[in-house]
């Protein structure tokens, strides 16, 4: 059978999948719309918050950008797991205690003020929308490599598929389908990781596969190899980066910071019955991502010395199947600079005559390594779990954001339970044909905003939070203002440097040396710093909230999640 | 202070002690091994690995795993001491 059909049975089988869940687990309440009814178990719970957090750019992008930026990759590596801990140790106990809807109804009421609810809804749907909008996109890049649809129908697919069990089910369809999702793009990702690891170096574990000798009988590290192979070609060492020191800090804190800020993953610990499945579900749910998370490096490794042993010198004439069909595609360039008819992978951009998009490497990983057909598949199947998951769980933020804290909160508290059910269903749909228009029409600073997102949950969310639970004296005051401060902060940082604003600047003006991606860390220190002076000045949180804050900090008597 | 409020400080102040201990060896294995020490790190090899860039792209992930797991222990442990498990 060829990749085509392998593809079409697949893509269509998970599908029917996905779909026959969202029938079985339809939202008959706005507690099983928010928060699934809050009864799920920690391992569910788990697997869904790991195919929720991992995204189209962790599946597809993320060992790509790795294979050509070696050990400065390593921040995404760190920063998209580390903040896990903080999620795990700071976080995600004592809002499961507060026990909520989301993360807005917890700012809105520990500092007791309408305009820290309404600063946190602006925050959740800038952030969200941001994201959704690069799933839909990354939908339809899957569908028309690996199905020869348009981009834009493949978009419109993904809508409806999506729109189907978001708008259904809820956050108790969503939960089940990602479940789904988890094990069809952990999958996805580790058959092909294993079977290159074995015709590398004869490990079939790629973690390991990594350090160890490659198979060609010359006795050499895998490693050392690739250090060899970049230096010789004119670029870094595979294992020194060239970001200075200080970035790669700011930047791997700014992530940190900002997947533990992220509203769609703390929502997830709100689904679970106690606080001590929180706790447990953090743990799982990390363990599931650390699987991709560490066989990735991995990819990056053996797809990138098997790219340059494939390419490097080689005449254009003999360069297998595979180049054609991604050249095909505009990923892949080949310019003859110099005539010779032979392919120059080199440093030197005058003399390099070869352009790869980061993406390729997992996506033509399995046809460089001249896998099975079905492989190949597989991963097409894989990438759709991904970035659906994530769009589900990220629509679901908004809708809640819309339904629960404007309308019910602010605009119309006596809205009955089933008219609010509606008034998600309605918002969620808005959400994801805002979110289509955005795939298909992607607007250039996507992939900047991306990261603006990660820098203003950090700058935002986090320390108020944070500040929320251990510091018993915050006020609204001190948390607003923090709050204000650290995003206005970013926002100014994030546009003199990636759009010229405010007098632009070059990589030399950056202040300490920290890129954009790096600021959100100096935009949360900020806010903690503001929040802390200005409570000195301003009165302390009325005696009741004080109580709430002390028992949010005792696990035990944690109840159901309401919306009351 | 009631004797309800002496127990729910001592759990908290408890509970603080672990997460000071955990975080600090979050923060060495990542922003220590895998960023700052980096490069005094990669001088030892184990394996086909230098131990710097280990860390930073393998071992910091496997101790972020262990971290949440030994957690989650000490908080049951700590929460069946002062009767709030339930």
């Amino acid at each position: 059978m060829t990749v085509q059909t392998w593809t079409y049975i697949l893509v269509g089988l998970t599908f029917a999948l996905y779909i026959g869940i969202a029938i079985w687990s339809r939202a008959g309440s706005t507690k099983d719309f928010y928060v699934a009814g809050g009864g799920v178990s920690p391992l569910a719970n788990g697997m869904a918050t790991a195919a929720d957090w991992m995204s189209a750019a962790s599946f597809i992008s993320m060992a790509g950008i790795i294979s050509f930026a070696g050990y400065d990759g390593s921040v995404y590596l760190m920063g998209w797991t580390g903040g896990y801990v903080l999620l795990a140790l700071l976080l995600a106990p004592y809002l499961r205690k507060f026990g909520k809807f989301t993360v807005p109804d917890f700012i809105g009421d520990r500092y007791y003020s309408k305009t820290a609810r309404i600063v946190a809804v602006i925050c959740a749907l800038i952030v969200s929308f941001t994201y959704v909008a690069g799933q839909m996109r990354g939908v339809g890049v899957v569908f028309s490599r690996f199905l020869q649809v348009d981009i834009n129908t493949g978009v419109i697919i993904g809508m409806i598929i999506v729109l189907f069990y978001a708008v259904l089910g809820g956050m108790k369809g969503i939960t089940y389908t990602q479940v789904a999702q988890y094990c069809v793009l952990i999958f996805a990702f580790m058959v092909p990781a294993i079977f290159i690891s074995i015709q590398m170096t004869g490990n079939p574990i790629p973690q390991l596969g990594m350090g160890a000798t490659l198979n060609d009988g010359s006795g050499t590290f895998l490693l050392d190899k690739l250090d060899g192979l970049s230096t010789e070609l004119g670029f870094n060492e595979y294992t020194n980066g060239s970001k200075s020191v200080t970035d790669i800090f700011a930047i791997t804190l700014a992530l940190m910071v900002g997947t533990a800020g992220l509203p769609h993953v703390i929502v997830r610990f709100f689904t679970v019955k106690k606080v001590k499945d929180a706790r447990k579900s953090a743990g799982l749910a990390l363990l599931l991502i650390a699987i991709l998370y560490t066989t990735a490096p991995a990819v990056s490794v053996f797809a990138k010395t098997n790219l340059i042993n494939t390419v490097s010198n080689e005449e254009y004439s003999n360069m297998p199947v595979w180049f054609k069909n991604w050249e095909e595609t505009g990923l892949l360039s080949f310019e003859d600079k110099n005539d010779d008819g032979k392919i120059q992978y080199v440093a030197d951009i005058s003399k390099n005559e070869l352009t790869i998009d980061n993406d390729i490497m997992v996506l033509a990983n399995p046809e460089i390594a001249d896998l099975p057909a079905w492989v190949i598949a597989l991963v097409a199947a894989g990438g759709l779990a991904a970035a659906l998951s994530t769009a589900a769980g990220l629509l679901l933020v908004i809708s809640a954001s819309v339904s629960h804290d404007l309308v019910k909160k602010v605009f119309k508290p006596n809205i009955s339970d089933k008219a609010e059910l509606w008034v998600a269903r309605g918002a969620a749909t808005v959400a994801v044909v805002i979110a289509g228009y955005f795939g298909i029409n992607p607007p250039g600073f996507v992939a900047a905003v991306v990261a603006l997102a990660f820098g203003l949950a950090a700058a935002s969310f986090f320390p108020a939070i944070v500040l929320g639970i251990f510091y018993k004296k915050m006020n609204k005051e001190g948390a607003i203002s923090g709050m204000v401060v650290g995003i206005v902060l970013m926002l100014f940082y994030m546009t003199k440097f990636k759009f010229g604003w405010f007098g632009g600047g070059t990589p030399e003006d950056w202040w300490f040396g920290i890129s954009p991606e790096g600021f959100g860390s100096i935009a949360m220190i900020a806010n903690f710093i503001v929040a802390i002076i200005v409570l000195q000045f301003t009165p302390e949180p009325p005696t009741d909230v004080q109580e709430i804050v002390e028992n949010i900090r005792i696990p035990s008597g944690a109840g159901e999640a309401t919306g009351h | 202070m009631s004797e309800k409020q002496k127990k729910a400080s001592a759990y908290w102040k408890e509970n603080v002690r672990y997460l000071f201990i955990l975080l600090a060896i979050w923060f060495l294995v990542s922003f220590g091994a895998g960023i700052l020490f980096k490069e005094s790190l990669d001088t030892i090899k184990i394996g086909g690995f230098k131990l710097g860039f280990w860390f930073a792209q393998q071992g910091s992930i496997y101790v972020f795993v262990i971290l949440i797991f030994v957690y989650v222990r000490l908080m049951n442990k700590l929460d069946k001491k002062y009767g709030y498990d339930e």
